[in-house]
């Protein structure tokens, strides 16, 4: 395994780290072709300069194609069961909340199996970066239908066309109060890497959700929105602070008409000061939610920072209790506890 | 908090070797309280004392109601006891649905008091009594004391001028204080703890107080009792002891296993029937460095335990039968990566959701074959109350030694019931050494310790030696995803050999008789008070016939084998159908019977006397 920067005797790392540094020494088994490539190489880029001794890094995944991940990238892993990833890294990061966790999920490992652990994850806060990579379909089982597939399609298990209403996965974060929420495509890479650092320096639970192409089993999910030549019109990048502006010339927006969401085009009395400037600050979730629900074709699909605040984590909470009743109580002595309650001599 | 010396007054007394007390009553009437006082005083005065609470299900069922009556069963003695008693010599029933529930349990001319104030014909309708049995003779072949509770305990506090609900909710205290004059019981004790549970509501001090100290008066003086008894001390070994419940025992043998092995404790659980009190005790230790976990659902629960075992911590998780069905696959990737965690079991009544709060010992076999393919995992249980301490201690030594998932297997007898508990000193602890790798040079996940073949323990946070872990099947030593034929095979003998190597480093099974004889009893459990005092009673007689208690149940003691062959006939009585003689005849080719009992309820020695004669 190759090293991971100079660290001077004491063990404080002087970081330069690189790139290869997070390689491991496992042959990707991913499709030719499929998007988990190229998130892992926006990861294996933005890890080094994040400023984190390698051995702090844990990556927790679960079952899926997706799941495979932490074997590609050289930390701690943990490869578990379906559904569960968000439990494991809640313990790994409420035990020693001093390590950088990841947790790496599906469509159908986050929302099916995994539905209810990843809102409670996201409810506690806990400080860890939970990227779902979202394709629409199970791939690992071969191209069954997943909770965010479209309404009526046909897959080996629903050949007459699925009848189960998707959901938005960002609007299950939003609703549990996720404190940090984004969403990115695998193809646009500057973006992605951007969208995975900002998750990785954000205290508190951070959701990505990555729009990834299955080629294999739902080839061309996203293709309407993300091929090149329609991405400018058809996706709207969040920025803080900035007014919400899209399209290849710039020339359309959104602001709020009554209590809905409007497209609009600059120009004949429309002008930038009207329109929606983006907060990913504000105190509730509401407009995210409302932003996050925006899809083609009525809408430019949204990218980017849709909701970054902060409120105390769940690991930060749990130990700042323990240090306090050492504070109140002092440490905690086995023998007085052995010893405590009515206790009587026998001679 | 000081030690409190009892000394024994002089009396004109009737002495009694030992008495089984029930108390009984509606569940609001205080009854686990009032038993639990009894028991403590008890406990303080130096009886040997064992006992057996009984919860209904439901939180409220209708006042008054059959399924709304609960239960606390006192055995106090002057000599050593081992269980709550086979029938109670005396019934305290608070109305007349507590009455029918538990007469049919009663010795034959035993005392039944009663609070004949409940008898109305409301609550005698409720009961499913056609007629008022304190009136129609049914109860002639018991001495029966009925007295007028209420009113009497309503006077007692008129000088308080408390609400009549108010006044009320003090005759358990007033009954309290009754049966501590009948049985020779300071009230010291009681008044102590009433002053400290409320010391912030003087009045309901001054209430409870009161009614205590007026039921003991009122017995005293009234003519109703003739005699008064006494249990005298019990000869215990010399030392400190504390009255004990199984789940405060296991919750204090696991913080003391985190503080010898110098690791923090993790503890992650969600409510459960009988192993909540478990979660409530931890949590208030968060001064030892435990931190506990209520996740959202048993599986949670798990997963955060072993994520807190990778990062280096004592991580375990605690819950009943159907909880460890729902963990299942969690302790399966567990064993494939070999993690130590405890997973504690308060086995109660099954199946599915089954008998919340009764007794039962039917999840032996889950815990040996409940996870798909071959996942051994290794299983201890504790024997007594007292015996948790112990066994929740030994658990962690042998989860952080071999590296693997331990099933503590505890019941809601031994986790509700109490004893007293010779407090050991911390010096004499055994000890836990845990060590993690911290060397990149050489260094393989899976790689084996030649005599335990645990793999080592790198915790994230340590340079240099990043690797992966899953629940794929792995290759001996890299521990990379391997489907190779030859090293699954390799691998799945390899986990079952590491789990076998565990009977070398636990003690070997001892005889309790004999090594010997006609008949050997072989128990496992909470059966072990009610087995061991039926065997000594038969080997008073002469009986050719021993015990043994198996405490490790996976992998077995090493001398089990030998110890089966040199009896005639071996018998297993268990709270279940067959799960242990299962176990013993498939390894041992051994023609075990089995006595078994699935009640709900522990095996009485006079059951157990009687099956073993027949076998004698």
């Amino acid at each position: 395994m190759s090293g991971n920067g100079h660290h001077s005797d004491k063990g404080t790392a002087v970081l330069e780290l690189k790139r290869e540094d997070f390689v491991s020494d496992q042959e990707t088994r991913w499709c030719p072709g499929c998007g988990d490539y190229s998130i892992l190489a926006q990861t294996l880029k933005t890890l080094p300069d994040l400023g984190i001794p390698r051995e702090k890094f844990v990556f927790v995944s679960g079952i899926g194609c997706s799941s495979r991940f932490p074997y590609y990238v050289n930390t701690y892993g943990f490869h578990g069961i379906h559904g569960r990833a968000p439990t494991i890294a809640t313990g790994i990061k409420a035990a020693n909340p001093d390590l950088s966790v990841w947790v790496v999920t599906g469509d159908g490992d986050a929302l099916s199996i995994g539905g209810n652990h990843f809102m409670h994850a996201i409810r506690r806060n806990v400080d860890i970066n939970l990227i779902l990579f979202n394709n629409r379909i199970y791939g690992l089982t071969k191209g069954q239908y997943s909770p965010t597939s479209e309404f009526g399609k046909k897959t080996k298990s629903t050949p007459f066309g699925s009848i189960d209403y998707p959901i938005n996965p960002l609007c299950v974060a939003l609703a549990n109060e996720a404190t940090f929420v984004a969403r990115s495509i695998d193809v646009d890479v500057k973006q992605l890497a951007s969208v995975i650092t900002q998750a990785a320096k954000h205290k508190g639970i951070s959701f990505v959700e990555v729009f990834q192409n299955c080629n294999i089993f739902n080839d061309g999910a996203f293709k309407q929105f993300t091929e090149r030549e329609f991405r400018e019109d058809r996706t709207i990048n969040l920025e803080h602070g900035k007014p919400m502006i899209f399209g290849k010339n710039r020339d359309k927006g959104l602001r709020l008409d009554g209590p809905r969401l409007a497209v609009v085009q600059l120009g004949n009395g429309v002008s930038e000061s009207d329109l929606l400037v983006h907060n990913a600050a504000a105190p509730d979730p509401c407009l995210a939610f409302m932003l996050a629900r925006m899809d083609y074709p009525d809408f430019p699909v949204p990218v980017g920072v849709f909701r970054s605040v902060i409120k105390a984590t769940y690991e930060d909470l749990m130990d700042d209790q323990v240090q306090e009743s050492i504070r109140r109580m002092g440490p905690g002595n086995l023998e007085t506890l052995l010893n405590s309650g009515d206790t009587w001599l026998a001679n | 908090m000081a030690t409190v010396e009892i000394e024994e007054k002089e009396k004109q007394v009737v002495e009694l070797e030992n008495v089984t007390i029930r108390f009984a009553g509606d569940s609001g009437d205080g009854m686990q309280l009032t038993g639990s006082q009894f028991t403590n005083t008890s406990a303080i005065f130096g009886n040997d004392i064992s006992t057996l609470p009984d919860f209904p299900a439901e939180i409220r069922a209708p006042a008054g109601s059959i399924p709304g009556v609960s239960g606390f069963q006192i055995n106090l003695s002057s000599r050593d006891i081992r269980t709550p008693g086979d029938e109670p010599n005396v019934l305290v029933a608070m109305n007349p649905a507590a009455l029918k529930v538990n007469l049919p349990d009663m010795e034959k001319g035993g005392i039944i008091v009663v609070n004949s104030d409940s008898f109305s014909e409301l609550n005698l309708k409720k009961a499913g009594y056609e007629r008022n049995p304190l009136e129609d003779g049914s109860l002639a072949g018991y001495r029966v004391i009925a007295i007028p509770l209420s009113d009497l305990n309503a006077n007692a506090l008129k000088s308080l001028n408390l609400g009549k609900k108010e006044a009320e909710r003090c005759k358990n205290f007033f009954a309290l204080g009754m049966m501590y004059w009948l049985y020779d019981r300071p009230v010291e004790p009681t008044l102590k703890w009433i002053r400290e549970k409320f010391q912030k509501k003087p009045q309901i001090v001054a209430a409870n107080s009161l009614a205590v100290t007026a039921g003991y008066n009122y017995a005293d003086t009234t003519e109703l009792f003739t005699t008064h008894y006494r249990v005298r001390k019990a000869a215990l070994a010399p030392g400190k002891y504390r009255n004990i419940t199984g789940n405060e025992a296991t919750a204090l043998g696991f913080i003391a296993a985190s503080q010898v092995a110098h690791r923090p404790l993790f503890y992650a659980s969600y409510p459960i029937t009988p192993a909540s009190d478990i979660l409530h005790e931890l949590s208030r230790h968060k001064n030892f460095g435990v931190k506990t976990f209520q996740a959202e659902d048993e599986i949670a629960a798990i997963g955060a335990a072993i994520g807190a075992a990778f990062t280096g911590q004592l991580a375990l998780t605690g819950t009943s039968g159907p909880g460890v069905a729902l963990k299942s696959e969690a302790i399966g990737l567990a064993v494939m990566t070999e993690l130590p965690v405890v997973i504690a079991n308060i086995q109660r009544g099954g199946p599915s959701t089954g008998l919340p709060t009764k007794t039962e010992q039917s999840d032996l076999l889950q815990a040996m074959f409940g996870r798909n393919g071959e996942c051994p995992v290794a299983i201890v249980a504790p024997a007594s109350p007292a015996d948790c301490f112990r066994m929740a201690f030994e658990a962690f030594r042998i989860a952080t030694q071999f590296m693997t998932p331990v099933f503590y297997l505890s019941d809601g007898y031994l986790g509700n019931g109490s004893e007293p508990w010779k407090i050991p000193a911390v010096n004499d602890l055994p000890k836990i050494d845990v060590k993690f790798a911290t060397n990149p040079e050489g260094f393989h996940p899976y790689s084996r310790d030649e005599a335990t073949l645990a793999r080592p323990w790198a915790v994230p946070g340590t340079p240099g030696l990043e690797h992966r872990i899953g629940g794929l099947e792995k290759q001996h030593i890299t521990g990379n995803v391997s489907y190779n034929p030859d090293n699954h095979d390799y691998m799945v003998r390899l986990r079952a050999e590491k789990i076998a190597r565990v009977a070398s480093f636990i003690p070997e099974v001892e005889v309790y008789g004999n090594p010997e004889g006609k008949v050997l009893v072989v128990g496992w459990g909470g059966t072990y008070g009610a087995i061991t005092s039926a065997v000594e009673s038969l080997q008073k007689q002469g009986g050719s016939v021993s015990s043994i208690h198996l405490r490790y149940l996976n992998p077995f003691p090493m001398n089990l084998g030998k110890i089966l062959s040199r009896f005639e006939k071996v018998l297993v009585p268990e709270l279940n159908l067959g799960q242990l003689r299962w176990l013993l005849r498939a390894r041992y080719l051994v023609d075990a019977v089995g006595f078994n009992k699935v009640k709900g309820l522990p095996f009485k020695i006079s059951e157990l006397v009687q099956e073993i004669q027949g076998l004698l």
